[in-house]
């Protein structure tokens, strides 16, 4: 009796812990972006352009606007990266991530349609550059 | 006779180019020269005032640089295939996308 309490609180503990384990990983899976950065993209103050760059909507303030400087650079060395890798152009990785990124706006976020018009991203699957899979 | 028919009055070995000078005088292939130098200066200024007043090309150099774009055309397949690279490129970089 004593052992399977022992044994059933066990279980209790590795379960919580699991479910700690997970409810943390699922944070991280779904924003490893900055506040700023999710805050931004929530508000629509930034969106995603066709060419796998984020874009600045409208006129926002000098800080929204450094970090989308900041975000592109790191995202073109990593295009670079991939690039190279992949034995293709840095805008065609590029584009390929824009693919991608593109589908994963979430409602209510901004992307740049392919005539340079900033739309709020609906139920739909917004448009997408040449090649997409 | 036969030949001299044959090729329209002009005799094959005899015309005056290949005969040479020889039954000029000094002073005949003088004027000649002079004559022929004449010709070539009108020539040569007619072209010159044509290349003045009409026919001129004008090239000049541009004012910006030259710029040849390079991997200006995405190729669309490539595109296609670096699709399952480019997820993984998304997955490994969170914070930045």
């Amino acid at each position: 009796m004593t052992r399977l309490s022992i044994k059933s609180f066990k279980a209790a503990g590795m379960a919580v812990a699991a479910a700690l384990l997970a409810t943390g990983a699922v944070a991280v899976h779904a924003d490893g972006r900055s506040p700023e950065y999710s805050a931004a993209r929530a508000a629509g103050q930034v969106g995603e352009q066709q060419d796998g760059y984020l874009g600045v909507v409208g006129s926002q303030p000098q800080a929204i606007v450094a970090m989308v400087r900041d975000l592109n650079n790191k995202r073109r060395a990593v295009y670079t990266e991939g690039a190279a890798a992949s034995k293709s152009t840095v805008q065609e990785y590029a584009t390929a991530t824009a693919c991608r990124l593109l589908a994963d706006t979430k409602p209510g976020e901004k992307y740049q349609a392919p005539d340079g018009s900033w739309q709020v991203r609906g139920a739909s699957l917004p448009p997408r550059p040449a090649g997409c899979k | 006779m036969m030949l001299r028919e044959l090729t329209g009055g002009v005799p094959a070995a005899t015309n005056p180019a290949m005969k040479g000078r020889g039954d000029m005088t000094l002073q005949q292939e003088g004027q000649r020269s002079g004559r022929r130098a004449v010709r070539a200066a009108r020539v040569l200024m007619a072209a010159g005032a044509v290349g003045i007043l009409g026919g001129c090309v004008n090239v000049s150099a541009p004012d910006k640089p030259i710029v040849i774009e390079l991997n200006i055309n995405i190729r669309q397949e490539v595109v296609y295939r670096l699709d399952a690279q480019a997820a993984k490129t998304i997955e490994e970089n969170k914070d930045i996308f």
